[in-house]
């Protein structure tokens, strides 16, 4: 099983189309998770949110969904809505492995965010592609280890130490 | 499969408890969470039904602090343990880095122990993971009781690899940290590896 490596380059470009979706869809904040659950990047007023809940419980939901879906003899729900009263997320698969999660109140509408959803997903799955590609890369080349291959044991006993 | 983050200097792996319903995978998760200084942790999250039975999984995450300038983070979950969860429990192992197996040592709870097993070997094979291979930990919970099978009876009915064993009493803590340890650790040697 391959690890998910994302280098700052991507990292920055990830952030610039989540903040340019954030202000053109008027949402509240924008968050990209990785299906196990990791939080990838977000933009907006994320400090008023617990993002690494948030994270863990919407793969949570996907993948609930995505059993739903297989359940019923479909490959996946692509799109997922809740409505509340005042707030609202929306959920989107992006590029099969990442889930765009959008939450927008009042000032936004859901056909807003749908529409610029669509278009910043296409600019992300470029960018995810262009992190496969260099993944493939960097594996490829013999002469650049990652810094975890010189790991010692001393290293990890530290960790346990406090 | 660890997650690395070179822009914000962070590892991000999963583990996750395993094993029959009611042997105390939320109660070792609990443990941690009370036991773990708060800027160490993030909120546990417990997707329970109203009788306190994981419904779907309980969530922890966890700062063990940096290696090599990197923040080491853990993601601990744990899987719904009643049979008929089977679904929900395949969910929570998408992705995952190691595995702890909470074993119940009570006599009653041996077939659910190796039916358990059985499942999560069955399970990971659908991820494409393979219980040979994967950082794993066993651990006999539930020491305190009256009615437990010997260590040596558990081992040698439920040890798969000869994998790191640990006498536990969650609800107190003992053993809980050791178990964890163990399977970060060969988490991290994984890493390095690689």
């Amino acid at each position: 099983m391959t690890d998910f490596v994302l280098y700052e380059e991507e990292f920055h470009r990830l952030e610039d189309a989540l903040m340019r979706l954030r202000q053109e869809a008027n949402a509240r904040a924008v968050f990209l998770i990785d299906k196990n659950g990791q939080q990838i990047a977000s933009a907006g007023e994320i400090e008023n949110f617990d993002s690494t809940s948030l994270a863990s419980l919407t793969a949570g939901n996907v993948a609930a969904t995505d059993g739903l879906a297989k359940l019923i003899g479909e490959r996946e729900f692509s799109v997922l809505f809740h409505e509340g009263q005042q707030e609202h997320i929306h959920i989107s698969i992006v590029a099969r492995r990442a889930i765009l999660v959008v939450i927008f109140d009042e000032r936004s509408s859901l056909g807003l965010v749908r529409l610029r959803v669509k278009r910043a997903s296409a600019d992300l799955e470029k960018i995810f592609e262009a992190m496969v590609q260099k993944g493939e890369t960097a594996t490829g080349a013999a002469g650049s280890p990652s810094p975890f291959s010189e790991i010692t044991d001393d290293d990890i006993d530290a960790l346990f130490s406090e | 499969m660890t997650f690395i983050n070179y822009a914000s200097k962070e590892i991000n792996c999963k583990i996750v408890y395993y094993g029959p319903g009611l042997g105390g995978k939320t109660t070792n998760l609990q443990y941690i969470y009370n036991k773990t200084a708060p800027e160490a942790k993030g909120k546990m999250i417990s997707l329970a039904t109203e009788a306190d039975r994981t419904l779907f999984f309980d969530f922890l995450p966890l700062d063990l602090g940096t290696i090599r300038g990197f923040t080491t983070r853990f993601h601990l979950y744990t899987v719904p343990g009643q049979v008929f969860y089977d679904a929900s429990r395949k969910l929570i192992l998408k992705g995952v880095d190691g595995v702890v197996f909470v074993a119940d040592s009570q006599h009653e709870r041996m077939e659910a122990n190796i039916e358990s097993i059985r499942n999560l070997e069955e399970n990971l094979t659908e991820h494409g993971f393979d219980l040979k291979t994967i950082p794993y930990v066993l651990q006999f919970n539930k020491r305190d009781l009256p009615n437990v099978v010997s260590v040596e009876e558990l081992y040698r009915v439920l040890n798969f690899k000869r994998e790191p064993t640990f006498e536990a009493v969650a609800t107190t803590g003992v053993g809980v940290f050791d178990t964890l340890k163990s399977v970060a650790k060969q988490i991290l040697v994984e890493l390095r590896k690689r």
